[in-house]
């Protein structure tokens, strides 16, 4: 007779905890989250420590405080005596605001000189190289700095555009002005405007929202909408009958007639900038530190953006134009229905890094003096109140959400576009 | 009826292409003014080129090398009768503070010798065609010119004989026995000279006894940490296991670090004293100061990445979280962030009383955003590996940091060599940024050199300057990743 027996149970010894794999992975992370949660314990305590022996306790309290300093290049108003929440919210948008121009012009210049730099002509090529090597290979704040000297150095003083023969006069019809303190532009005014909305209040985060702004984009948004239903259609009659009506003077047409409508309405015009005593009053007045940085981070990451709009184009192989051609497409028809729409899924991922990227770097706007969330909150808020880690872990966390934010945007993208392989 | 069919019975003679598709002719016509757009295109650019150099070359071509400030060179300058001109008074004036920033004067062969035995460090890991015999010759050569400026005494007489000596004798050999015959004999068995990379790794411990200066003790006492912990484990081992050696060969060397180098070092010092003089950080500038920092940084940064992109892939949760926990905040926020952490705050975060180094500091910053950087490129290189050579390794029976160091990492590593190279290119650049906090790189010394009322007003020739240093190390960079990934090619096309 033979009786079936459990194998004999091995006892747990503890030298299993680590030659066994099945405990093995267990072992590992209890150790490392053990180590992990020891040195950030050991870093509060230190820091801990530290802060009071320095009679600092860790607060945020600083933030309601009035700040007592100028902003001189600012979206929203701000008075000096405004809190510190209210001067890193003004930073904020200057942070916003150089990142968004920038991120605009690098994108244009970069694919200017991505697609140039396949171009057939060797000279043109040659030079793009050139551009590209030059800037990649050199460091951002040089550019920087660089810029803004430049711009110190070689524009003219307001003074100089004094006098019956100034040595400087202002450029396209007495609109704009080119100082070394920074570029005069025409301002837009409505002469019946709606007013603004103003939101939170009288708190440090209060905003006002121009009803004028709000009246135009919705225009413009709806004439949109209205031009893709006029495509929906053509496309519609196109499958229907084979011809495609021609749209694009209606497409223009609701997009260009309201709009002028609207501003007609609201009375707009420009209001010019104009030399009064020793400098210049209205227009908008855009400071040199806010030029130098947008034109040294757009013509930076412009270089790198050329060699991914490159490397996106080249990615696609010419088996896709040939084939393309072969179906009787003309050239501009294969680049934008065949080309362009393989070439953007490798190319907007890393676009939207580069993005990333000038937007981080729009922190270096400290070296010439832009007031951005760096300069406001990191810089003179932190040198007045003393509160070093508390501006500083703000700050990272500004810049962590930022990131985030435009790096789950990407995430959802690239699953949108990413080839479904079944 | 007459027949009109003709057949041609010779060949006719080969002819030469049209004029208008070969050579230079062809070429033009082919690159250049093909089309009207690309004819409008081309002459566009090369106006824009005549444009740029008419401007530049007059300017460039300025006598004014010894003009003493801005002032003086412009009278130069009108005095030869130009509008405008350079006015390199500045370069001239300035470029050993852009080199070496206030490092002093009569201790500059340090940080010169530094660099030029860092390129001999590197050759063995850089190069792979340069023979031991070349390598060993080349350090002999470095130690020789910089003992001519060193001093006198009768220790450095009796050095440089003997350099001269291994000079003579690794040249002789260089130069008598070609690579080919080497090798074979290597194969016969011929005893090797020892492999440079000893002197790699002691040069870890050369470079900043040789900036800093201080006690040669010191480095050499940290370096016997190592030998701490490979001695510990030898002898331990046998007595209570592997396991036991083993921990033990960790804490010791630790415990060394922490209490007993700073005694020990002192204790050798006062009997044997070999001291250079100290520099301290705050004389580090220039150039100097951007290649120390990047140099460390770059070097630490590259094992620390792959440790936290392998962490990032690892199937246990926490050690994956903590990986990308660390890598996306250091990723999210700006560098200029780090460093003020570097400067306000990691003291803070020490135990009180701690005061170290603010280029330490510096570094340790650096080192951690840019391993960030890097962990996410060597992730895409193990993201691209198909995953049969995973399943191959776990074949073959190896474990997970065998099949790592033997398999997946090679591959993994060929792979992301252009994105780890770019990383160092932009950490090399980024270490422009400790200007913001007070360091003085080349791009905070432009600002007090532009402050100077010498130079006030400055500025195509200073920038200029700086540029071109930097991309003279960033471009070598760049094309050296491209000669390592052609080595590297192992599928032919």
């Amino acid at each position: 007779m033979t009786t079936l027996t459990d194998a004999p149970k091995e006892s747990f010894r503890p030298s299993m905890l680590l030659y066994d794999s099945r405990y093995r992975a267990i072992t590992i992370q209890i150790v490392a989250l053990i180590g992990f949660l020891t040195l950030f314990g050991w870093l509060i305590n230190n820091t801990a420590q530290n802060l009071a022996d320095l009679g600092k306790e860790p607060s945020f309290g600083f933030l309601g405080e009035s700040a007592g300093y100028d902003i001189n290049q600012k979206l929203i108003d701000y008075q000096n005596q405004d809190t510190h929440l209210r001067a890193a919210f003004v930073g904020l948008l200057n942070t916003l605001l150089v990142a968004l121009l920038g991120c605009i012009a690098a994108t244009v210049v970069g694919v200017l000189v991505g697609v140039l730099r396949l171009s057939h002509n060797w000279i043109v090529a040659r030079l793009m190289t050139i551009y590209v090597e030059m800037f990649r290979n050199v460091p951002v704040l040089l550019w920087i700095v660089f810029s803004m000297a430049v711009l110190i150095e070689t524009l003219p003083a307001p003074r100089d555009f004094r006098g019956d023969s100034p040595e400087a006069s202002m450029l396209l019809n007495d609109s704009v002005a080119l100082t070394n303190r920074g570029f005069y532009i025409p301002e837009p005014l409505f002469s019946r405007s709606l007013g603004d909305i103003h939101l939170f209040g009288a708190s440090s985060l209060r905003f006002d929202v121009s009803l004028d702004l709000i009246a135009i984009l919705s225009t413009l948004i709806a004439g949109f909408l209205v031009s893709g239903l006029l495509v929906k259609r053509a496309n519609r009659i196109q499958a229907a009958t084979g011809d495609r009506p021609k749209t694009w003077y209606w497409q223009l047409g609701v997009i260009v007639v309201p709009t002028a409508a609207i501003l007609a309405v609201l009375g707009f015009h420009l209001g010019y900038p104009e030399l009064k005593g020793f400098n210049f009053q209205g227009g908008t007045y855009m400071r040199n530190s806010l030029i130098a940085l947008w034109l040294a981070l757009s013509l930076y990451t412009a270089a790198f953006i050329a060699e991914i709009v490159r490397a996106g184009i080249l990615a696609i192989s010419k088996g896709q134009t040939e084939a393309a051609a072969a179906l009787g497409l003309r050239q501009s028809r294969i680049m934008r229905l065949v080309i362009l729409p393989q070439a953007l899924r490798v190319i907007i991922p890393p676009l939207i890094s580069q993005y990333l990227n000038l937007t981080k770097n729009s922190s270096l706007a400290i070296a010439v003096g832009y007031m951005d969330i760096t300069g406001t909150l990191m810089g003179i808020t932190l040198n007045q109140t003393g509160r070093e880690l508390e501006t500083v872990l703000l700050t990272m966390l500004i810049y962590l959400t930022i990131s985030l934010t435009i790096s789950s945007v990407m995430n959802v993208y690239n699953n949108a576009v990413k080839l479904k392989e079944r | 009826m007459k027949d009109v069919s003709y057949v041609r019975t010779e060949m006719l003679p080969e002819q030469d292409p049209p004029a208008s598709t070969s050579g230079v002719i062809g070429w033009m016509r082919q690159n250049l003014f093909d089309g009207i757009s690309n004819s409008i295109l081309t002459l566009a650019s090369l106006a824009f080129i005549y444009w740029v150099l008419s401007h530049f070359i007059p300017w460039f071509w300025s006598p004014t090398w010894s003009g003493g400030s801005l002032n003086q060179c412009r009278e130069i300058v009108a005095e030869a009768g130009k509008e405008s001109g350079a006015c390199w008074g500045v370069i001239n004036e300035r470029w050993p503070q852009i080199l070496y920033g206030f490092y002093p004067q009569e201790l500059r062969w340090r940080p010169n010798l530094a660099f030029a035995l860092m390129f001999v460090a590197l050759i063995p890991i850089l190069f792979s065609m340069i023979s031991r015999r070349m390598n060993w010759f080349l350090l002999a050569l470095v130690l020789f010119v910089a003992t001519l400026f060193v001093g006198s005494g009768w220790l450095l007489i009796v050095a440089q004989i003997a350099l001269v000596a291994a000079m003579v004798w690794t040249g002789w050999q260089i130069v008598t026995i070609n690579g080919a015959d080497r090798a074979e004999q290597i194969k016969g068995g011929a005893k090797r000279l020892p492999n440079p990379l000893f002197f790699t790794a002691t040069y870890v411990f050369l470079m900043p006894w040789l900036l800093w200066g201080g006690s040669i003790w010191a480095p050499i006492a940290t370096a016997l940490g190592f030998a701490v912990g490979w001695l510990a484990y030898r002898l331990l081992s046998p007595i209570i296991g592997g396991l036991g050696a083993l921990i033990v060969a960790i804490i010791a060397p630790v415990i060394w670090w922490l209490f007993l180098v700073g005694p020990v070092a002192a204790g050798i010092n006062a009997i044997l004293p070999i001291e250079l003089e100290p520099v301290q950080s705050r004389y580090f500038g220039g150039l100097l100061l951007s290649i120390t920092i990047g140099v460390v940084a770059i070097a630490v940064s590259l094992p620390l990445g792959i440790i936290l992109a392998l962490g990032r892939q690892s199937d246990l949760l926490l050690v994956k979280w903590m990986s990308v926990g660390f890598i996306e905040f250091i990723r999210g926020v700006p560098l200029i962030t780090l460093l003020f952490v570097a400067s306000f705050l990691l003291n803070v975060f020490m135990p009180p009383g701690t005061n170290f180094d603010i280029i330490l500091r510096v570094i340790i910053m650096a080192t951690l955003f840019s391993a960030a950087y890097i962990a996410e490129v060597v992730r895409g290189g193990l993201a691209a590996l198909p995953k049969g050579q995973y399943e191959a390794a776990d074949a073959l029976g190896l474990d997970y940091w065998k099949a790592q160091r033997l398999i997946i990492m090679p591959q993994a590593l060929k792979i992301s060599i252009p994105g780890i190279v770019s990383t160092f290119i932009g950490l090399f650049k980024d270490t422009t940024l400790v200007s913001i906090i007070g360091l003085l790189d080349p791009i905070g010394l432009s600002n007090s050199i532009r402050a100077d009322v010498n130079w006030n007003g400055i500025v195509w020739e200073l920038y200029g300057f700086i540029a071109l240093l930097f991309f003279i190390f960033t471009f070598s960079m760049s094309r050296y990743s491209m000669y390592l990934e052609r080595r590297l090619r192992t599928d032919h096309r």
